[in-house]
């Protein structure tokens, strides 16, 4: 017996030299696969997510919604808004060990603007020329001032890959993704894994604490609890509202949430062909009538149990670009009524599109029957999301529900559904004044003007209601008590700087 | 033997043929632009034209089918539109998984069905027999998804023995793979399980009352002896080629255990696919299925031929 005790100390004492510490791996639990991992040709959010561990940007957005320094220590814009200069971090190495210089952020930059599969184009198009002004200096040249190009070069567009791999690979860089972020790729297999390991010559090295990272995609709410409770993962994005009550009484269990910057909103066909040619496109009273008849605060109490907060403008009303002359309105049917009246109508018909999913489903529910009390006799159609958004661009919808995912500058979130000649402007609306605003806040860079110019807008829009705004939903994480270390952000992003394990 | 084969394999192409051309026009009629959904919530309208012509979607539908047929022809099944990946690749990296989660919910399948079948039938309107029916229609009617999730809440929160959910190759980490793989792979089978039940059961009682056993019973032969050699055996055939036709309810029963218990399989791949328009991807699957399922049936067919002696003369 005693011989036994020895040996098995003695073998657990070699197995703890043998073995110096236990190499820390988390397990996130994604609602969906990531498409193509090529920050140039990427288009789904959880790519986004999977992206804050792998490629780093040349900035990042604080959970205030700032942006902060990451591959880019500092910038200068220049007195007219046109130039962009940047300087970049010293000592920064990619995955294939390239140094990250300012030719790297070049040929990342014109890769994004000139790759024929890159979806990174529209995000660039203020670029006329990028160049490099010094080893770690790089200047952009713009066609016209344009500040929103700071919050994209905060995102994808701005994530600088390794010119050495980017050439190799083409556009199949995907297959095999090389950046400069504290996890570098090892391999995936498709709706099943994403393996990232920690990057030991990582620029900020001490403050990555896990050793191996590993996304799922599980899209059923259910089961990708179920994982976290039976502890096969660590971490989950999207729990569903009605699941916050079970992980708030689990005690292994903690939560985060916070309201993001995207919106939920009702999209009038106002002038996008002929289907368009009916009352509640043409005339703007039956469009606030349909507004005011809308209870948000109940919607959001039985759809999102509490976890959403209404809205009335692009931006969610904890946002310094929400204009608070113009608040969340009450549900008013009387008004609502009157206004249908004026409008020479007793009950006027809607045919309302919305997505295939119970969530949205139940939601318009709601919502049918009460604005069904002011005077809207609401059919709802229901396809699935690829229909949804073709008929929406082709004009074939008198009234339509999709989001928005958000972005973190304001003008992300509207010009490019308002304007004449938006890109993503599928209600057709426009109106010179409007234009002139968003364009003007595009193009200064001081904020107190800028927010003039939304808030200027922002009545108008209000007045006209192409879009009836509904609200804004929270990101809602889950993770196991022993995570600690994690900063809930708006734009819904799982950082893993300072997360820690165990 | 291998003429009947090769004939039966001939027969095949036209049928390939047919099926690609449906699923094609199909998919073709289908609402929904799978280019707006890929060129990204801004919908750039330069990428989208770039994508259209990169994945020949301006050509005539006609052309489209014809290069994508001569693209099978060569190897070459295309690439899907929202990974950037061979569909060939994908089809050999999901194959084999549900064809795994397949053979061992047919495992499940025969272990609960056959046995309870026999016993049923042996036991007939007695309260043995009244039970395995009950067994039976129940498992025939509960919804794959629900067991499912049911399983998930029983077995992986409440006891934690198996995993919730995920996938490991066998030749990875057989362990582990077993281990995700029991709890779909009952779900699966056991749906299956109450048809091979009651199949076993009427093929059973048909034997059972067959002059030759009765012979067997007079000669003194043990009941257990009667049972397994001299009736299972005969009552075997329907069962046989039951289960080999059975393979493709498990293929379609896989698209929903494979969804919940997010497994990288087959089933996964094509609900997909359909969703995001992946218009290669689903030609490619549905291609496969429908050889897995010609197959399938020539094994049955064959089988029936081996097990019976009295059809050989009939090749």
């Amino acid at each position: 017996m005693m011989r036994l005790t020895k040996l098995t100390t003695a073998l657990l004492a070699g197995a703890l030299f043998a073995f110096p510490a236990l190499a820390v791996d988390l397990r996130i639990g994604l609602q969906d696969d990531a498409d193509v991992l090529d920050p140039a040709q990427s288009r789904t959010f959880v790519g986004r997510i999977v992206y804050t561990a792998l490629c780093d940007k040349l900035v990042d957005v604080s959970p205030d919604l700032k942006i902060v320094p990451q591959l880019a220590t500092e910038w200068k814009w220049s007195a007219d808004g046109k130039e962009l200069t940047m300087k970049i971090r010293e000592g920064v190495k990619f995955h294939d060990d390239t140094p990250l210089d300012a030719a790297a952020v070049v040929a990342t930059i014109e890769r994004n603007m000139t790759l024929p599969e890159s979806r990174r184009k529209s995000e660039l198009t203020s670029v006329a020329k990028v160049e490099a002004t010094g080893p770690l200096e790089v200047k952009f040249t713009l066609k016209s001032p344009d500040v929103t190009l700071l919050a994209q070069l905060s995102d994808r567009a701005g994530m600088i890959v390794s010119p050495t791999a980017a050439k190799a690979l083409g556009a199949n860089f995907g297959s095999k993704p090389v950046c400069a972020g504290p996890f570098k790729f090892v391999e995936r297999v498709q709706q099943d894994r994403i393996v990232l390991e920690k990057f030991k010559d990582y620029w900020a090295k001490d403050k990555i604490f896990v050793d191996k990272v590993t996304y799922l995609p599980i899209p059923d709410t259910t089961v990708r609890l179920a994982n976290l409770q039976s502890g096969d993962l660590d971490f989950i994005e999207r729990l569903a509202p009605t699941d916050v009550a079970a992980v708030k009484g689990n005690s292994g269990l903690k939560y985060d949430a916070t309201v993001n910057i995207g919106y939920m909103a009702l999209y009038a066909n106002v002038a996008n062909g002929a289907r368009a040619d009916n009352p509640f496109g043409k005339d703007k009273r039956l469009r606030q009538a349909f507004s005011l008849a809308i209870d948000r605060d109940a919607m959001n109490q039985i759809v999102y149990e509490g976890t959403a907060v209404g809205g009335n403008q692009p931006f969610p009303p904890n946002s310094p670009w929400f204009n608070k002359a113009i608040p969340v309105p009450a549900r008013d049917v009387a008004k609502a009524k009157a206004l249908i009246k004026a409008a020479g109508f007793d009950r006027v018909p809607v045919e309302l599109q919305i997505p295939n999913n119970p969530v949205a489903q139940q939601m318009m529910q709601i919502l049918q029957s009460m604005v069904a009390e002011a005077g809207f006799d609401v059919s709802l159609k229901s396809t699935e999301f690829a229909t949804l958004l073709e008929e929406q661009t082709r004009g074939n919808f008198q009234l339509s529900r999709s989001d928005w995912s958000g972005r973190v500058d304001p003008d992300g979130n509207i010009h490019q559904f308002i304007t004449c000649k938006g890109g993503i402007n599928d209600v057709k609306y426009c109106n010179p004044d409007v234009d002139k605003l968003l364009n003007e806040a595009r193009a200064s860079t001081d904020d107190a003007v800028r927010k003039q110019k939304y808030d200027a807008a922002s009545v108008i829009l209000n007045e006209d209601m192409p879009v009836i705004y509904l609200g804004h939903q929270s990101w809602i994480w889950a993770y196991k008590k022993s995570i600690t270390g994690f900063v809930a952000s708006p734009d819904g992003m799982i950082r893993l700087q300072g997360v820690k394990k165990g | 033997m291998p003429v009947y084969i090769g004939k039966r394999l001939l027969v095949a192409i036209p049928t390939l043929l047919i099926i690609s051309i449906f699923v094609f026009s199909l998919q073709k009629l289908l609402p929904g632009d799978p280019i707006l959904a890929m060129a990204g919530e801004e919908r750039d309208p330069a990428v989208i034209e770039f994508l259209r012509d990169k994945y020949r979607l301006n050509d005539p539908v006609v052309v489209q089918y014809f290069y994508w047929l001569g693209g099978v022809l060569t190897g070459d099944f295309g690439i899907s539109l929202r990974t950037n990946q061979p569909v060939l690749e994908l089809i050999l990296q999901k194959l084999p998984v549900t064809i795994q989660l397949a053979v061992m919910a047919m495992f499940f399948a025969m272990l609960i069905g056959i046995p309870i079948g026999i016993l049923a039938a042996v036991k007939k309107n007695t309260f043995i027999d009244y039970i395995a029916n009950v067994l039976a229609l129940t498992g025939l009617s509960i919804p794959n998804f629900w067991l499912g999730i049911m399983l998930i809440l029983l077995i992986s929160v409440q006891l934690g023995w198996l995993p919730a959910s995920g996938f490991e190759s066998i030749f990875v980490d057989p362990v582990r793979s077993l281990q995700t793989m029991v709890m779909p792979a009952f779900v699966l089978g056991n749906a299956l399980a109450a048809t091979l039940m009651r199949h076993t059961r009427s093929a059973m009682i048909g034997v059972l009352s067959a002059d030759y056993i009765r012979t067997a019973r007079a000669k003194g032969l043990s009941p257990r002896e009667v049972i397994l050699s001299h009736s299972f055996r005969n009552a075997l055939l329907p069962v046989v080629t039951l289960s080999a036709l059975l393979f493709g309810e498990l293929l379609a029963g896989a698209v929903l255990t494979e969804q919940i218990f997010t497994i990288p399989g087959f089933g996964k791949l094509i609900v997909d696919a359909v969703f995001n328009r992946d218009y290669a991807v689903v030609q490619g699957v549905v291609l496969c299925t429908a050889v897995g399922f010609i197959v399938m049936n020539l094994i049955a067919d064959v089988l029936y031929v081996l097990l019976n002696p009295r059809l050989r003369a009939t090749l």
